[in-house]
């Protein structure tokens, strides 16, 4: 019996090492190649220039005002999801599966042509003017605007706050939230005391979930923005597709994945924390 | 209160549906132009068979996200396996080299590929297209088979050993019934990532190779083809479709299970 459990276990792991593999060649290598390019000009030598060039004035602005509108998206993001998790929440199973199904439904439409479709809303004779127009309303000056582009945001992201929202929302045990009702507990205060900090893991989740691709988009930002409004994302596109200058293109990405570490440094603290609490008797 | 729940989510929905409505509209306007509406036409659905360039996109996506999503699915399960017998550290290693090109950017996983396989002298094109996407459907082909496997029980399988089944055939017969659910939603889940994906493609695709992205993307700035609404129209009620069937078939099986649940108790 043990000989062949350890016969078992040598042929079982040796299934593993094809993934060893490819995760040094696709996963770790690509990312060497582009500290490799970001740390060396065209001769080949080893310099920090590209990352002195990111700090002029102009690629920091367009890195202020990605990370600015990245956060307003996220937030915004939560702020509509949050209420809608809770109206969620409360539906029997079934039917919440059901409006659930009605909210996940928009992210099998390609985000290209959904993000096209907001221009034909937004822009100046758009339909939203129309109808403003119709009701006798001054016209709005949306497209082009960053407005335009955390509008664009939120729509594409807004399911990746949904989603973790939903999860951990639904997972909050009925009796603790009736219990905290009974003891007279009005739902400002059920929310700040029992919903908010149960919910907080998923909190967490989908403001990460948010914020990378709403950092890093060039889509978003070329389409609704009109070239107006650089981001940090449509820089690195530029560098890399019209102005070949690979080596600042991944110097800017290397700033990029320091957002991300951080990004994942973040929602791992606060899974540990969540850990802990549950470790404690 | 009840009022202003239902109207909260109708603004919802109404703001996750109006861009939809708008392309599903726009697949029926007689004018090439979006934002003008010259009346109501078929005809773009009826010349969709004859736009090659959207045919050839379509074949491409279609191709490269099958073969990517079976690549990615049997890695995904052969990893799993392996990952049984590891210990707890080999495991968090392996979990959390899976899950970076899911937290990394797009963009960054794009133009690091790209560097990749210009680094290694490869031509962008087809083939390079498909490795991307193997690269970023494993970690949710991973998701979907990990737990299934690091949950399964032995004893099914050793019992087959036991009555003298070959490894191969305890395999087929008993390892790979179980884990169907989770294999085949790794395969639709990678399906779906790679047929999606622009970012990535964008930066590994080179010239004279497009996908449906992609050759969107490239029509945006001299106007769509209508012909891809109507592509884009036809795939949405599709999707409707499926998962209205989805739901009733979910119904139905709900039932069946809380018939036998009251049949065993009585």
């Amino acid at each position: 019996m043990n000989e062949r459990i350890t016969a078992q276990i040598s042929s079982h792991r040796f299934l593993a090492l094809p993934f060893a593999l490819w995760a040094v060649l696709f996963i770790v290598l690509p990312l060497f190649f582009v500290l490799g390019t970001g740390l060396t000009n065209e001769a080949g030598d080893v310099t920090l220039a590209n990352l002195l060039t990111v700090l002029q004035s102009e690629y920091l602005r367009a890195l202020g005002l990605s990370v600015e509108l990245a956060l307003a998206s996220t937030f915004i993001c939560l702020l509509l999801a949050y209420p809608l998790c809770l109206i969620l929440r409360e539906k029997r199973e079934s039917r919440g599966l059901l409006v659930f199904l009605l909210f996940l439904l928009p992210l099998w439409m390609n985000s290209l042509l959904t993000t096209m479709a907001w221009q034909t809303i937004l822009e100046k004779h758009g339909l939203i003017n129309m109808f403003l127009s119709y009701l006798g309303l001054p016209a709005v000056h949306l497209i082009n605007t960053p407005a335009a582009i955390i509008i664009g945001m939120v729509y594409n992201f807004l399911p990746y706050m949904v989603l973790p929202l939903y999860v951990s929302l639904s997972r909050i045990d009925e009796s603790i939230v009736e219990a905290a009702r009974d003891l007279g507990a009005n739902f400002w205060q059920t929310l700040r005391h029992v919903l908010l900090p149960l919910s907080l893991p998923g909190i967490v989740s989908g403001c990460t979930m948010v914020f990378i691709p709403a950092l890093t988009t060039f889509v978003i930002s070329a389409l609704l923005g009109g070239n107006k409004v650089l981001l940090v994302g449509n820089i690195i596109e530029q560098e890399f597709t019209a102005a070949y200058d690979w080596q600042l293109g991944s110097a800017l990405s290397m700033v990029l994945m320091v957002f991300i570490i951080l990004n994942i440094l973040l929602e791992a603290f606060a899974d540990s924390g969540e850990q802990r609490k549950k470790g404690r008797p | 209160m009840e009022k202003l729940k239902q109207s909260y989510l109708g603004a919802i929905v109404l703001f996750l549906y109006a861009p939809i409505l708008v392309l599903i509209a726009q697949s029926f306007n007689a004018s090439r132009y979006r934002g003008q509406w010259t009346g109501f036409t078929w005809e773009w659905y009826g010349r969709l068979m004859e736009n090659e360039e959207i045919i050839a996109a379509f074949t491409n996506t279609l191709t490269i996200g099958v073969t990517s999503a079976v690549f990615a699915t049997m890695l995904a399960l052969v990893t799993a396996l392996g990952m049984r017998q590891m210990g707890s550290r080999g495991r968090m290693l392996f979990r959390s080299l899976a899950n970076v090109p899911l937290l990394n950017a797009d963009i960054v996983t794009g133009i690091s590929l790209m560097l990749l396989f210009l680094g290694l002298g490869l031509r962008l094109g087809y083939d390079t297209i498909l490795l991307a996407h193997i690269v970023i459907s494993l970690p949710y082909a991973m998701l979907c088979i990990l737990p299934q496997v690091l949950t399964m029980d032995d004893v099914c399988y050793e019992a087959a050993r036991d009555l003298g089944a070959t490894p191969f055939t305890a395999f087929r017969k008993v390892i790979l019934p179980e884990l169907l659910p989770g294999i085949l939603a790794a395969f639709l889940l990678s399906f779906a990532m790679s047929a999606d994906d622009f970012i990535v493609t964008y930066f590994t695709k080179g010239a004279g190779i497009e996908t449906l992205t992609t050759e969107i993307y490239s029509e945006l700035k001299l106007g769509v083809h209508p012909e891809m609404y109507a592509l884009s129209a036809l795939f949405f009620c599709g999707v409707l479709v499926f998962s209205a069937l989805l739901m009733v078939n979910y119904k139905v099986i709900r039932r069946y299970r809380e018939a036998g649940r009251r049949g065993a108790a009585a």
